[in-house]
């Protein structure tokens, strides 16, 4: 197995951890606005929307996914695509389900912890 | 410790974060391949991309799956969701095998499975962290990490 050029490896490092805070900013925020489905019954869709996008942490979190997006686009312009996506999306797994539990306080219990390892291993085969 | 499950509407959207996400990709892959290569040189034509149609049918594929994802990060924690959307990786390779006949190895199987018993595993447990109210309308010495240990 040849070892992950430190580039690559900066690359990937990026994805990841971009995708992770725009992930959790992202939940964070949808846990601030509450029950949507609640929402639209109570408001309406307008109302919905309007609860979303008067939160500034969801507009921080697209903004850390949309620099996952352009980071992502800039490791595939110098990674193959069959190293960087599964490399990426699995990590991905596992920093988010570290950062749910130190950020958003979530129960990652035994069995999510090896939900997200059986995932992550799981999309790295798929990707061969 | 009461387990928080999803209803089967609440069932339903993820099932949606599932599916939009692959769909969309696959369109916009379908959509982007038909046409010729763009120059960086020339990124307007990229603008024009937008208004074809499966780039469109993807891009409003994507806009479904992220406002599906949204509603279910609404009522159920990050690290049950994140494995619904890994789910759409399944639903493709399916897809592949199955409309597209392609060959799938024994290590793409391998991984259908593992990812397979990993979602089912996660839809086993709660789906949301039960927490007091508010924190503020908690009893005083009541505090945020309490119940977090006795969530645990």
């Amino acid at each position: 197995m040849t070892p992950v050029h430190p580039a690559a490896a900066g690359m990937i490092a990026a994805v990841v951890l971009t995708s992770t805070a725009g992930e959790v900013l992202t939940a964070a925020a949808m846990k601030s606005v509450g029950d949507l489905d609640e929402i639209r019954a109570r408001s309406g869709m307008k109302g919905a929307i309007r609860a979303v996008v008067s939160c500034p942490t969801f507009f921080a979190g697209v903004f850390f996914l949309a620099l996952s997006f352009f980071s992502l686009l800039f490791a595939l312009n110098h990674l193959s695509l069959s190293f960087a996506a599964p490399a990426s999306a699995s990590l991905t797994l596992i920093t988010n389900a570290i950062a749910g539990k130190i950020f958003l306080h979530e129960n990652v219990d035994r069995r999510r912890w090896l939900s997200a390892g059986l995932v992550c291993v799981g999309v790295y085969l798929l990707a061969h | 410790m009461s387990h928080i499950r999803p209803t089967p509407k609440q069932y339903m959207i993820l099932g949606l974060v599932a599916l939009g996400a692959p769909l969309g990709d696959t369109c916009l892959s379908r959509g982007m391949t038909s046409l010729p290569p763009i120059s960086l040189a020339h990124p307007l034509s990229l603008v024009s991309a937008v208004f074809t149609p499966w780039i469109g049918a993807g891009i409003v594929l994507l806009i479904g799956f992220f406002a599906s994802y949204l509603t279910a990060l609404s009522w159920a924690d990050l690290t049950y969701v994140l494995p619904a959307t890994a789910f759409g990786n399944v639903i493709v390779a399916l897809f592949a095998r199955f409309w597209l006949h392609e060959t799938i190895s024994w290590q793409r199987w391998a991984g259908i499975v593992l990812i397979t018993v990993g979602v089912g595993f996660v839809t086993q447990g709660p789906s949301l962290t039960e927490r007091p109210q508010r924190v503020s309308e908690a009893p005083e010495g009541v505090s945020r990490g309490a119940s977090e240990g006795r969530a645990q």
